[in-house]
């Protein structure tokens, strides 16, 4: 081998190992984020017994049918709620909350950018300054409020005090302070009343942001966990991340572990597979709302 | 600019505006206010008589060392999950942006974690961890010998949390950094190429400075997550052991508001909670120069 050669070679190799690195590190990144949940997979197959015997098998056992039909349409021991149940409760939550989100954000931006009214400025402020008031700082008077309301324990407490969203009236006014105004001068002067130029015109035109709100706020609405932890003390109301909490409290010898991780999966899908069906929208909505 | 046009109607606009504002105002303003009313008195927590005690529940948090070490720990906690997850996702980020095989596959499965939830990635760290049944708490104890009681040693409950909240930020802060990427103009990156600039010079020179809006926001963000929205993690967890001192600010308002029914001391600690959100706001809109003007 003559010099020449050897210097090619080491060039060569360099440059492999250069192409190779981003792949290299990308699937560090990718086992780091999915190696836990093999492992909340795998013990959704075993028996109690055997992860109590530490270390559980790492493989996927036999028994993964059977603990998912327990945690479907049993539940627990310690929490008798099934799935199925909770499943229910934190879609109607995610929808409320993020369907909610959506119609109310609408209409107040079309208010806002639409319309002249002396209270705009106001309006627009009030909504604003929630950004500044998450739920976690006003816990204790927000719970005496609902409860005040008679809201706890239902549909309607666990939604309504969620439903305000700067993000999204924001998001909003700014798609509607790009679209011509000339669109909602000729649709006065063809006749159209504000409500229907809404409803026909304005609307439709804004598919793609309302897209994009309804991914982000339904993955939000799904992964509440503080409220639903205060308001709801009743089984048939818990949420399937309350039904988590619940399953896992207790003496480490009594909790069933197969079902609860196999109740952590289930949790985990609905909103994943929301993120992979509409990740262009997902990614738009990220980015847009913070221009 | 010409004058935008706009409709004419008296009613309709606050009808519109209305369900909004309803419930801003009795699902905000109206328990905020009470936080705030309520942290000027002692109440007896069967809702009976209220007394006016000034500033007293704020003195008494404040002369407490509990409250000072919650505050510490929490500032620690978002400080090394801002750091460790903004790392970490730039670094995969500019990974994921180069020209190479496979890269829409690598971009999806580094975003779709963002769908986990902060209860889950508490969940599935502590059963990876807990003493008595994780795989990776036997692996610590048998193979590296190592005393793993998180729930009686600070140190390890620390890391615990922090390895699973970071876990959690790593896809929030993937996604965005992509995009921030993605904005850089290639022919920047090509001149500088040109000019002989090396990649440590492109990313430091070029790719960074222009990517410093996109970092500021991420930073903010994953300070208000580190502070605000770590309460799931810490629930499930540790429940703020070894005795309260992973008790984060957030866990320790819950805490003192649910179970002690200490609800001047709890309004008191809300009030302090929102004057750290409003700075953090207010930081974040100052320096970005992103103002919501009307």
């Amino acid at each position: 081998m003559t010099e020449q050669q050897k210097i090619d070679r080491t060039a060569h190799r360099a440059k492999a190992i250069r192409r190779m690195f981003p792949h290299i590190m990308l699937w560090i990144g990718i086992v780091i984020i999915l190696f836990p949940i093999y492992f909340i997979f795998s013990a959704s197959s075993h028996t109690s017994a055997e992860i109590q015997a530490a270390p559980m098998p790492l493989n996927i056992g036999p028994h993964l049918i059977e603990n998912y039909r327990q945690a479907l349409f049993k539940g627990t021991q310690n929490m008798g709620t099934p799935v199925l149940t909770m499943l229910k409760n934190s879609l109607i939550m995610a929808l409320g909350i993020s369907v909610g989100k959506i119609v109310i954000s609408l209409m107040a931006a079309f208010a806002i950018v639409f319309f002249k009214f002396p209270l705009r400025n106001f309006c627009f402020w009030s909504i604003f300054i929630t950004l500044m008031l998450p739920v976690e700082v006003r816990i204790m008077p927000t719970y005496k409020v609902v409860a005040d309301l008679g809201l706890l324990n239902t549909y309607a407490g666990l939604i309504l005090p969620m439903i305000v969203s700067a993000t999204a009236v924001f998001l909003f006014r700014q798609f509607f302070m790009s679209i011509p105004r000339e669109i909602a001068e000729a649709s006065q002067i063809d006749g159209a009343t504000p409500m229907q130029f809404f409803r026909y015109i304005l609307a439709p035109m804004t598919r793609t942001p309302i897209a994009a709100m309804f991914v982000i706020q339904f993955i939000y609405g799904w992964n509440q966990y503080l409220w639903p932890l205060l308001i709801t003390t009743k089984p048939e109301f818990y949420t399937l991340l309350i039904g988590i909490n619940r399953m896992m409290s207790g003496a480490d010898v009594q909790i069933e572990w197969q079902i609860a991780m196999a109740t952590t999966l289930l949790a985990m899908l609905p909103p994943v597979i929301v993120v992979v069906l509409m990740q262009k929208q997902f990614i738009a909505g990220m980015t847009e709302t913070e221009k | 600019m010409s004058k935008q046009y706009e409709f004419k109607a008296s009613i309709l606009p606050y009808l519109l505006v209305l369900p909004q504002m309803v419930i801003v105002f009795v699902f905000f303003f109206w328990p905020a206010g009470q936080a705030v009313l309520q942290s000027f008195y002692l109440q007896d927590p069967f809702g009976g008589k209220m007394i006016f005690v000034g500033f007293q529940n704020y003195s008494k948090l404040l002369a407490d060392p509990d409250y000072w070490q919650s505050f510490s720990v929490s500032t620690a906690f978002a400080v090394c999950i801002t750091l460790g997850a903004m790392a970490i996702s730039l670094f995969l980020a500019i990974q994921a942006n180069k020209k190479i095989r496979f890269a829409s596959f690598y971009k999806t499965m580094l975003i779709w974690p963002y769908a986990v939830s902060t209860l889950v990635a508490g969940v599935i760290w502590l059963f990876m961890f807990n003493p008595n049944v994780g795989v990776i708490a036997y692996v610590l104890k048998h193979t590296f010998h190592v005393d793993w009681q998180y729930l009686l040693n600070f140190n390890q409950a620390f890391l615990l949390l922090t390895l699973a909240a970071t876990w959690k930020q790593l896809a929030y802060n993937f996604v965005f950094f992509l995009a921030g990427l993605q904005s850089v103009p290639a022919t920047l990156i090509e001149a500088a190429e040109i000019d002989g600039a090396k990649s440590g010079t492109r990313f430091w020179k070029i790719i960074f400075p222009l990517l410093s809006p996109t970092t500021f926001y991420l930073l903010v963000m994953n300070l208000v997550y580190g502070f605000f929205e770590t309460f799931p993690i810490v629930h499930s967890i540790t429940q703020g052991a070894p005795g309260k001192s992973t008790a984060i600010l957030v866990y320790k308002v819950w805490r003192d508001g649910v179970i002690n029914l200490d609800l001047g001391s709890s309004a008191a600690q809300s009030v302090i909670l929102m004057l750290l959100v409003i700075m953090l706001t207010v930081f974040q809109f100052r320096f970005i120069e992103r103002r919501v003007t009307y």
